[in-house]
């Protein structure tokens, strides 16, 4: 089983984007679970979210604890969460950055993909909501999803009314990290 | 041909609504039930479902409207959690005592105070006295299929009772999983339209909820337990039914796993059954002997089927997310009832946890295991209350 946690803030979609994956992952005729960290919503505030993925029904209605990958949609978390905590080891971090943050350490083993999302979400939506891009990110760097499936959740879950513009983006952040090949993007930050 | 859909619990059950051909839903919202009103609502501003939806200002309004329209013989919905299903308490007796075969959805909720918008079983629980039908589901797809069982067996002229239909909030009713969503002819063909024997007709007129003497209400009492008893029967023909259509069965009334040859039973209602098969299988790949069974039917309680599974244990551990303050958790209580008597019975502990929306984890319900093969001599009342800092194993 492949577990996902999502770091957002309240209204950036993270929930929506923990559902688009499991629902490829569905439409692949894999098993799959996607629920938001239980708590009450607030535009703004910290919140997460979880995708689990597996070949077999899944069962565990735990919460997740040690997570294979994280995706942080927005940077400004990593000073207020602890968005590594739990990553299993030899997990992936994918976060929405230019560069890596100062002061942000990599676990030693894991892997890091950064893709600047939020550029890319305010020039085609005008507004930094960068859910569906960092699925892209995610389901281009690893085999969570394939783009097909991916695409297919982008439709069935987004309102008509924005649905082409973030298949759009799913497309493009999806190929721009799955065509730079896992050596470029994964950058081997080490325990410095 | 079925489809395969991504669903939470509470869309699997507005699907559910929509297969069962429900004409009236009057609902207030309330987390974390609202989103499957507002799924029905919106299936019928779209014209996929043919309903009236009756807004209300309260949920004492809402079972009071859904009451008014089932004495026509309408098929009726609702749906509520926590402080609303507190607040329906008086009409849950109406409901009930008139025999109307009412399904409604509790999306389980802590109750106040404090203050808890989480899951637990405390609220249905705590209505475990007002005549209802309470099943408790384990997954989203289990929340669709018992939907429609739920009308089968509530509106079964035998039973005619009201069915609650009870799943953890957001651990089921927020939690998108695979789900698949039946064909409505397949639905047709499982369960018929409602025909009450009794029914509002200005050509017939008749009287509901009359005043009754002694007498008289002693009988009516008397015909609800009854009812109650042939639900039992009623809840594992309707769910063989169903396994034979649509390739789906939970027990009816309990879900026995692993339990043959097992030295200890875990038994668990709704969502954390999932969780506590991981751990089955776990320890059972490690030759442990262990067993689980799921309560699905709180009332009518399988009282039999109970006590027929657990008499081959040692030991039997009851995890539930409720309790009757003063004594222990009610399911506990009702399974030690259940065992009264026996030659040889198993030692019962009682386990209370994931209250207020505390996640019950596989490494608690490992060490649930553990504890029973200790063999220590089960205390009086509550014998554990999990998750409390520095109070646990107090008894």
């Amino acid at each position: 089983m492949q577990q996902v946690r999502w770091h957002g803030r309240g209204g950036q979609g993270a929930v929506t984007a923990a559902k688009i994956l499991g629902m490829a992952a569905v439409y692949e005729g894999k098993y799959a679970q996607s629920f938001p960290a239980f708590g009450t919503e607030r535009r703004g505030a910290p919140v997460q979210a979880f995708t689990r993925i597996a070949d077999r029904p899944i069962r565990d209605r735990s919460q997740v604890y040690n997570p294979d990958y994280i995706v942080i949609l927005d940077p400004s978390l990593l000073r207020v969460v602890d968005v590594l905590a739990g990553l299993r080891s030899g997990g992936t971090i994918v976060l929405n950055a230019p560069v890596l943050p100062a002061g942000f350490i990599i676990p030693p083993g894991s892997h890091l993909v950064l893709f600047h999302a939020t550029p890319l979400a305010l020039e085609v939506l005008g507004s930094p909501i960068v859910n569906t891009i960092m699925a892209g990110a995610l389901a281009g760097a690893t085999s969570l999803v394939g783009l097909e499936a991916l695409k297919r959740a982008v439709i069935d879950v987004l309102p008509e009314k924005v649905a082409e513009k973030n298949l759009y983006l799913v497309i493009r952040a999806y190929e721009q990290v799955a065509g730079a090949g896992r050596r470029e993007v994964h950058l081997a930050v080490g325990n410095n | 041909m079925a489809l395969r859909r991504f669903l939470n619990g509470n869309e699997a059950l507005a699907e559910a609504v929509k297969l069962a051909g429900v004409e009236v839903v009057a609902a207030y919202p309330i987390t974390p039930q609202s989103p499957v009103v507002e799924k029905i609502a919106e299936f019928i501003s779209k014209g996929e479902m043919e309903s009236e939806y009756i807004r209300v200002e309260s949920e004492h309004a809402a079972l009071a409207a859904c009451y008014g329209a089932a004495v026509t013989g309408t098929r009726v919905f609702t749906a509520t959690s926590s402080q609303g299903l507190a607040y329906m308490f008086e009409m849950l007796h109406y409901v009930s005592g008139s025999r109307m075969p009412v399904v409604m959805a509790v999306a389980n909720r802590g109750m106040a105070a404090p203050w808890t918008i989480w899951a637990d079983h405390q609220d249905s629980v705590s209505c475990r006295d007002t005549g209802w039908v309470q099943l408790y589901v384990e997954n989203a797809q289990e929340a669709l299929d018992t939907c429609l069982q739920a009308y089968k067996v509530g509106e079964d002229p035998q039973v005619l009772l009201p069915v609650m239909i009870c799943l953890d909030g957001y651990t089921l009713s927020h939690t998108e999983e695979p789900v698949e969503v039946p064909e409505k002819e397949e639905v047709d063909a499982f369960l018929p339209p409602l025909r009450l024997p009794v029914a509002l007709d200005v050509e017939n007129p008749v009287v509901f909820c009359a005043g009754a003497g002694p007498e008289l209400y002693t009988e009516f009492k008397y015909q609800q337990q009854q009812a109650m008893y042939a639900a039992l029967l009623k809840l594992k023909e309707a769910d063989a039914e169903f396994a034979a259509r649509f390739g789906r069965s939970y027990g009816g009334t309990v879900e026995p796993y692993q339990c043959e040859d097992a030295a200890v039973i875990l038994v668990t209602m709704g969502a954390v059954t999932g969780t506590a098969r991981e751990v089955v299988d776990g320890l059972r790949a490690c030759d442990q002997k262990v067993g689980l069974l799921k309560i699905k039917s709180f009332r009518p309680f399988p009282a039999q089927e109970i006590r027929d599974i657990l008499s081959r244990a040692g030991a039997v551990a009851i995890l539930e997310r409720d309790c009757s303050y003063g004594y222990e958790g009610a399911l506990c209580t009702e399974v030690k009832a259940a065992l009264l008597g026996l030659d040889g019975p198993p030692k019962v502990y009682g386990f209370i946890g994931g209250l207020g929306g505390h996640d019950i984890t596989r490494e608690q319900i490992t060490a649930i295991y553990r504890y029973c093969l200790e063999g220590v001599q089960p205390g009086y009342g509550t014998d554990h209350f999990l998750d409390v800092a520095g109070a646990r194993d107090e008894n």
